[in-house]
């Protein structure tokens, strides 16, 4: 049953992905510029220019370079970058694997934490450990992620030399980003967590499993967290979006390769092919933790099974 | 031979005292239906028993619950969770909200003879289809497999039944195990209670908003108001020769039973929450007999007698 809907979920990926092209490329094609700017010398003439317009088929109408587009992706071709003047596909490839260790490790970070700082704050009721995951949890939905990265780079890289200012040369690179991407996320986490399991607490069948003599942690473990699991998987899911959104950002300021410091760098440059490709990869990222999300959903609750069937 | 004997109970939740002046004592094989309306303390008196008030940050403040020759009050958290479940088994209002809805109903009824009886899954397993068997639940050995939401109000209160059953208790508290379900299935519940406790030997707290059911099933019935008991006794003699002023009201309403819009008969006003219990008596702003004294002095309630009635003129009352 999960089997199959999971395989009908992962088909609507396919016209849902078609519409997020269309508006991808537009977005793309009615940004102000274009990368044959970027490509002229000093000095050319207008004839290059032209030149240069029909060799990368510029001159074509949107709806022909968009189909060209499209119908190349669907072979797996996702065509030449204009100005790197290398496969986009080789692009990609090179960069994506910065971005999933960094947004997996900050994934993770900021669930782990998050669920035990959740689980701490709830368990903890009317001491200083609930204040003090409170005033974490205020002190994480508050800040702003680029500035905490500012502040850690001065801190620890600058001043105490821990870890270096920017680069990916090995794992000590990553701390910096994923503490700053995982900061706002374990804040989240936590509060979703605490309230889940304050509510689900309230709740008769609780009542009826403490009357059933079972022990705390024995509730604990097999009934209130699987229950505050629920709403925490479904804001993980929808934060996969932002975590790659927010990686975007902290590769660039970290100076780091990936997905987003490739974006930015071919937004700059108006290379048409690299932007789309990188953006349509990114969507298909969010799409796809999405679908888990909502997969795990199936997977721990009966009653959402039921409503798939 | 007594099974439970509560002398003066009283509650606390944080600052406030809800519940205060409670005692009652239920023998072996008894049934004693705890009535009143709503608010009135049935349900804290209820977890009072059985250990649960911290749950919803309440203590026992006075008084004493001793449940078959032992003390509960002060008992530590893990001598009383071999009772809870394993001698005292505890139904509750709403089997809509009493199950955990993300587990299997056989396994959640396992749970208990597991804990309680040290049976293997196997073992569990085994008992637990007997049970819904017992409790005529039809197909008990595929019910098992199903999910709360699978299933009818009707059949997921036996399966709470079936839960408090789980490792054979001595005493069971009801705490409106009627209230959420259907006319008809309300009828089938009160009965398998009252077979299970012939059949079982079992001591019953029925607590219920509905006179007629005390009537039909129960043999000492106490009266609630307001937070604390002001009548007690068999249920032939309370319902002859009712005492206490309230309590006739009650039974002067039994055709409707005592759902929290009937008025009852003869009697103004409302039952008042905790921060408004009034002085003395804390019946007397609708009592129709009240006088000077009652807004003074607060009536005494016996604790041990066969019965006992919280009022100044409890003996002219009853005329
Ligand atoms: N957790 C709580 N915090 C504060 N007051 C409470 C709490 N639980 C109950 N009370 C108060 O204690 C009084 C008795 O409540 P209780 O739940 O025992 O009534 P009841 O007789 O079971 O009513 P019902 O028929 O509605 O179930 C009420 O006035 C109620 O407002
Ligand atoms: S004590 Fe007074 S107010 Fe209370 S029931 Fe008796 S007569 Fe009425
Ligand atoms: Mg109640």
């Amino acid at each position: 049953m999960i089997l199959k809907y999971s395989i009908q979920r992962l088909l609507m990926i396919i016209p849902v992905s078609l519409a997020i092209s269309v508006v991808i490329f537009l977005i793309v094609h009615l940004l102000p510029g274009d990368p044959i700017d970027n490509l002229i010398r000093v000095g050319s003439s207008p004839e290059d220019r032209i030149a240069l317009t029909a060799k990368y088929g510029l001159d074509q109408s949107l709806f022909e370079q968009y189909f060209l587009w499209i119908s190349q992706i669907m072979t797996g071709d996702f065509g030449q970058a204009i100005v790197l003047r290398r496969p986009v596909a080789d692009l990609i490839a090179q960069n994506l694997p910065y971005s999933l260790q960094l947004g997996g490790l900050a994934f993770l970070f900021s669930s782990i934490v998050g669920l035990i700082l959740g689980i701490v704050a709830w368990a903890s009721q009317k001491t200083w450990g609930e204040q003090f995951v409170k005033g974490f949890i205020l002190l994480g939905s508050t800040v702003p992620g680029f500035w905490l990265a500012l502040l850690m780079i001065l801190f620890f890289a600058v001043n105490l030399g821990w870890f270096p200012v920017s680069g990916a040369r090995d794992w000590t690179a990553l701390v910096l980003p994923v503490l700053t991407i995982g900061f706002g996320g374990i804040a989240l986490v936590a509060r979703v967590t605490r309230v889940a399991l304050l509510e689900v607490g309230r709740e008769d069948f609780i009542t009826l499993l403490h009357a059933k003599g079972l022990s705390r942690p024995t509730i604990l473990f097999r009934h209130l967290i699987p229950h505050a699991l629920l709403p925490v998987v479904t804001i993980l899911a929808l934060r996969i979006g932002w975590i790659l959104g927010g990686a975007v950002t902290v590769e660039f300021v970290f100076g780091r390769p990936g997905l987003g410091s490739l974006l930015i760098r071919a937004l700059g440059q108006r290379d048409y092919p690299v932007v789309q490709g990188s953006l349509l990869m990114l969507a298909l990222a969010v799409m796809i933790g999405t679908l888990i999300g909502d997969i795990a959903q199936a997977a721990m609750d009966p009653r959402i099974r039921e409503a798939t069937k | 031979m007594t099974m439970l004997s509560v002398q003066d109970l009283g509650v606390s939740i944080g600052p406030i005292a809800p519940l205060s002046g409670v005692s009652f004592q239920l023998e072996r094989g008894e049934i004693i239906g705890i009535v009143g309306e709503s608010g009135s303390g049935k349900s804290l008196t209820a977890m009072g028993i059985m250990g649960l008030l911290p749950l919803i940050g309440g203590q026992i403040d006075h008084g004493t619950v001793e449940f078959d020759g032992i003390e509960l009050t002060g008992l530590s958290e893990n001598e009383y969770r071999k009772l809870r479940g394993g001698r005292i088994g505890l139904i509750t209002q709403n089997p809509m909200t009493s199950l955990d809805p993300l587990k299997k109903i056989g396994p959640q009824v396992d749970a208990v003879s597991r804990l309680h009886l040290g049976l293997d899954r196997a073992g569990a397993k085994a008992r637990t289809v007997e049970l819904l068997g017992d409790l005529r639940i039809p197909e008990p050995a595929s019910i098992y497999h199903l999910y709360p939401h699978q299933m009818s109000g009707g059949m997921k209160q036996r399966i709470v039944i079936a839960m408090a059953l789980g490792a054979d208790p001595d005493l069971l508290i009801a705490d409106e195990p009627t209230t959420a379900l259907d006319v008809t299935v309300q009828a089938q519940i009160i009965r398998l209670l009252g077979d299970l406790v012939k059949q079982r030997d079992l001591s019953l707290v029925l607590i219920t908003h509905d006179m007629s059911v005390v009537a039909q099933t129960c043999d000492k019935v106490m009266v609630m108001y307001a937070g604390t008991a002001v009548e007690r006794g068999p249920v032939q003699d309370i319902f002859d020769n009712p005492k206490h002023p309230y309590t006739k009201a009650l039974i002067g309403c039994i055709p409707h039973g005592l759902s929290e819009t009937v008025r009852l008969k003869g009697i103004e006003g409302t039952v008042p929450g905790v921060a408004q219990y009034p002085s003395g008596c804390r019946f007397h702003p609708r009592c129709t007999i009240a006088e000077e004294v009652c807004t003074r002095n607060v009536p005494v309630f016996e604790t041990g007698a066969k019965r006992a009635a919280a009022c100044h003129f409890a003996l002219e009352a009853a005329q």
